[in-house]
């Protein structure tokens, strides 16, 4: 809760300057005392006798709790502002790609201060150094985060606006009522927030409770709300970068190398300067830029363009190499079975896979001697205002940096490449630019999940798991920004955050005994990036499958044996819905399956069910039945999207959708060859259950990925008699 | 430079344009109209679909010259007057977005299918090829169906 509140503080104590021109209502809320969430290990009930593991570290304490205590440490810094116009503006310290947090924050503004939806305003919040990386947006965190501070700034600003009406009417305080953006009095006078704005700023100390309210005075919280920019998106009216409308802002676009992060030698653009539109001809690091009149003749001119390449970071590496590095990277097992004893072992391999997010990456920057703009969607907008100052030789404050909407992002836009690109030609030729990545840009030159390798093993005896071992390496993880960096501000040591991610966000759901977890990472100059759901991805969707081939060891069917050793209620909660909603085991024709699959994160658990057809010339999954128990329903709507959105992603990246590297490149140029799953590939049944929804918000944007993909492998190998060990099966 | 005249959300427009130039462009560049999306460039992602005399195309892959006198409906025009298509309207009532990015082309793929096939069946829908990355195709499929039907 507050300490105390100080309108004045805007005009004296304003790291930001944001306050100061300001006529308006503005609180500053005091941090509060920082509290780091416990654990949330439940022991096992009394009917499960199993093999105990001792707490991981993930379940004391996890990748979206640095988070939240990186925001909390900023609370003091977050705005709202009521407008005399009677507009509630809550500006958003995070990214919007698609998660739907614009409208979840929304909802727990409106209900915490009891306005109208309709008159809560959620704009991106511009790039800020003193936020730092409490701006960044990652490992399905936003609304976790932001919840305790913005219901507090809320709650705050309703009791001074309370005070204030109040005061205008000399009635008491306790006796005023509020709803729809306004106060009113027992006889049935109101006055609008906006009316009252400039007297609350005013307001000493409030007169009734600064606490957020009950939950049983929730309003629209746990509501399912449509987006709130619905409208705008469906009628074409939603402004991404490249549709800003930044006057004089050139199209541009840049010429790649043959090969990953291959060099500029040099280069000849004399011809392209000859077609009809070019504007210019500039080198970058990353290749040759062609800014034309308009896009089409930026694109055109690109062939025009003759340059001499220097060699990439990973010519003449390919896939099988990586492969077998990575298999040798895994030291070997330290737990060797007894006589008496039986092991249950695989191998798993993940292809490297691109986030193709619609969106290819674009930005606009308006560099000037002293001063820069750029137009931005990035989940790390101070990382991507530094790197920009850093490139065009500015201060950061000279840097402004518009978050804008961005077309999904599924961890890419943690990095902003475009923005240094775009900067870089806009400085170059004194002109503002926009800058357009293509399609095979962003495929080929864009970024990876890495490849990994898993080797896991257990060992069982008398129907107990006894230990449990998960290898897994990978190809080294750029964490250099977003989450990577709020793990570097909390203290982990730049080498070691790879492990220090794995270490927070990995945790074995099950009782296995002795579980041993290792991340070794084999290091290639390649531009990789986190990948919704990171690690887990690829662990967790290991795990689940050997969870399977457990079960089917200790002859238990991989429900029952799953609630046998699972280590939470929540978990079995999820696991018993998906297995009533979904029928499980009934009866199938041969060639057609159903799987399951769970995973908890976040302080969320989740767990699908699929159905899926394999007779066909590619599998199809027909079915699909998720659980989630993800604490708080902010918005049941938005959180079913994410299970579905993630769905998807199970499905293509377990049947469909890789990158092969051929001889330091990508061979994936489109979405004619990486083959994400479309209308086709989805299952024409859908539903997903919320269950549980108390306390606090859960994370849930990347929750589901892991589960979706571990009950879809764990169906296809059902269904066919294989056991998958490679993924995409169809690659 | 060549000129070319078509109607474009129902207003005549003339545009000078090199005879190559694909339309997305001269939509996005020269009109400034940016409904249409820029996904692939080159036919595949159909984040571009617009209507052609109401056929459903990708504008990435024609010019200027392809359209000549024929009537080219952006998302911004699929709706007279600042109102709202059926299919505009279901896909609020489903909450179908995410991102948003595809859904422009999402939305003119199926008011073009509506319009063929007033009552498509789920085979019909399956032979959409619009890429939605954020995995929105169970909602897509409600929504068509709730449109089907108002
Ligand atoms: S941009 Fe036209 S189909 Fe992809
Ligand atoms: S809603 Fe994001 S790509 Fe479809």
């Amino acid at each position: 809760m507050p300490a105390h509140a100080s309108p004045d503080a805007g005009q004296s104590e304003d790291p930001a300057g944001l306050l100061t021109r300001r006529r308006f209502l503005t609180y500053v809320v005091a941090a509060p005392v920082l509290t780091v969430a416990a654990s949330s290990v439940i022991t096992p009930g009394k009917a499960y006798a199993v093999v105990p593991s001792p707490p991981q570290p993930e379940n004391i304490l996890d990748l979206g709790d640095v988070m939240v205590a990186a925001t909390k440490q900023v609370e003091d810094l977050l705005v709202l502002e009521v407008t005399p116009d009677n507009r509630v503006v809550f500006r958003v310290p995070r990214a919007e790609v698609g998660q739907g947090i614009t409208t979840a924050l929304a909802m727990v503004v409106a209900d915490e201060i009891d306005a109208r939806l309709t008159d809560v305003e959620v704009p991106l919040e511009e790039a800020r150094q003193d936020l730092g990386t409490a701006q960044s947006t990652g490992g399905s965190s936003s609304v976790r985060a932001l919840w305790d501070p913005v219901r507090s700034i809320a709650a705050e600003a309703r009791a001074r606006l309370v005070t204030a009406a109040a005061e205008r009417w000399d009635l008491p305080a306790r006796s005023l009522s509020t709803r729809d953006t306004a106060v009113w009095a027992p006889d049935g006078r109101s006055a609008t927030y906006g009316s009252l704005t400039e007297a609350a700023a005013e307001v000493a100390v409030p007169a009734v409770s600064t606490d957020p309210k009950p939950s049983s005075e929730y309003r629209l919280i746990g509501k399912s709300t449509p987006r709130i920019d619905a409208r705008s998106i469906v009628t074409g009216q939603a402004r991404f970068a490249l549709d800003v409308d930044v006057s004089g802002a050139l199209p541009t676009v840049v010429i790649r190398p043959p090969t990953l992060k291959g060099t500029v030698e040099s280069y000849d653009g004399s011809a392209a300067l000859r077609m009809p539109g070019v504007m210019a001809v500039t080198e970058l690091p990353s290749g040759v830029a062609v800014t034309a009149k308009t896009f089409d003749q930026a694109l055109k001119a690109r062939s025009a363009v003759d340059v001499t390449w220097g060699r990439g970071t990973v010519d003449g590496v390919s896939d099988a190499e990586i492969k077998e590095r990575l298999a040798k990277a895994i030291p070997s097992s330290t737990l060797p079975a007894l006589l008496d004893q039986r092991v249950v072992d695989a191998t798993f391999d993940f292809a490297f896979v691109n986030h193709a997010p619609m969106e290819v990456g674009s930005a606009v920057a308006d560099v000037q001697s002293g001063s820069a703009e750029v137009w931005l969607a990035t989940k790390s907008p101070t990382g991507a205002q530094s790197a920009v100052a850093e490139a065009v030789e500015l201060d950061v404050d000279q840097v402004t940096l518009h978050v804008v909407r961005g077309g999904g992002s599924f961890g890419r836009r943690i990095y902003h490449e475009p923005a240094v690109e775009a900067a870089l030609v806009s400085q170059a030729i004194g002109k503002p630019v926009k800058l357009m990545w293509t399609r095979n840009d962003d495929m080929r030159h864009g970024r990876v999940r890495p490849r990994s390798h898993h080797k896991l093993r257990a060992v069982h005896a008398a129907g107990q798991v006894l230990s449990y071992e998960h290898r897994m390496s990978c190809v080294e993880l750029d964490l250099g920004s977003g989450t990577g960096q709020a793990l570097v501000d909390a203290g982990y040591v730049n080498p070691t955050v790879g492990s220090a991610f794995y270490t927070l966000s990995q945790s074995c759901p099950y009782h296995f005994g002795v579980v041993t977890e290792s991340l070794n990472e084999v290091s290639y100059d390649m531009p990789t990036a986190t990948w919704r759901s990171v690690y887990s991805g690829q662990a967790r969707t290991a795990e689940e499958i050997l969870v399977d081939e457990i079960a089917k060891a200790l002859g238990t069917d991989a429900v029952v044996m799953r609630k046998k050793f699972l280590k939470t209620a929540e978990a079995r909660a999820v696991l018993d819905k998906v297995a009533t909603e979904g029928e499980w085991g009934r009866a199938m024709s041969s060639g057609t399956a159903q799987g399951v699959a769970l995973h908890g994160e976040y302080r969320s658990i989740a767990a699908c069910l699929v159905e899926i057809d394999c007779r066909g010339t590619k599998p199809r999954v027909t079915k699909a039945v998720m659980a989630l128990d993800v604490g708080r329903q902010v918005n049941p709507s938005g959180l079913r999207a994410q299970a579905m959105g993630s769905l998807m992603d199970g499905i293509s990246t377990v049947l469909l959708a890789g990158n092969h590297l051929d001889d330091g490149a990508f061979r994936e140029g489109s979405f004619s060859d990486f083959q994400y799953a479309r209308q086709a590939d989805a299952p024409l049944e859908c539903d997903v259950h919320l269950v549980g929804g108390t306390g606090k918000p859960g994370g849930v944007g990347e929750l589901c990925v892991p589960a979706a993909a571990g009950a879809v492998a764990n169906a296809y190998a059902r269904a066919t008699g294989k056991k998958p060990r490679t993924f995409p099966i169809n690659f | 430079m060549p000129s070319y005249a078509f109607k474009l959300n129902d207003k005549n427009v003339t545009v000078e344009a090199p005879a190559d130039m694909s339309l997305l462009w001269v939509l996005r560049d020269l009109l400034g109209v940016t409904g249409p999306k820029y996904g692939c460039g080159v036919g595949v992602c159909r984040a571009c679909t617009c209507h052609v005399n109401g056929q459903a195309v990708q504008v990435c892959t024609l010019t200027a010259a392809d359209v000549v006198g024929k009537k080219v409906t952006t998302i911004e025009g699929l709706a007279p007057d600042g109102g709202l298509h059926p299919v505009q309207q279901a896909w609020m009532d489903e909450d179908v977005a995410q991102c948003g990015f595809c859904q422009p082309g999402q939305i003119m793929q199926a008011a073009a299918l509506l319009k063929a096939k007033p009552r498509p069946s789920d085979a019909d829908i399956d032979k959409i090829m619009n890429v939605c990355r954020c995995g929105t195709y169970c909602r897509i499929r409600k929504a068509i169906k709730r449109a089907a039907t108002t």
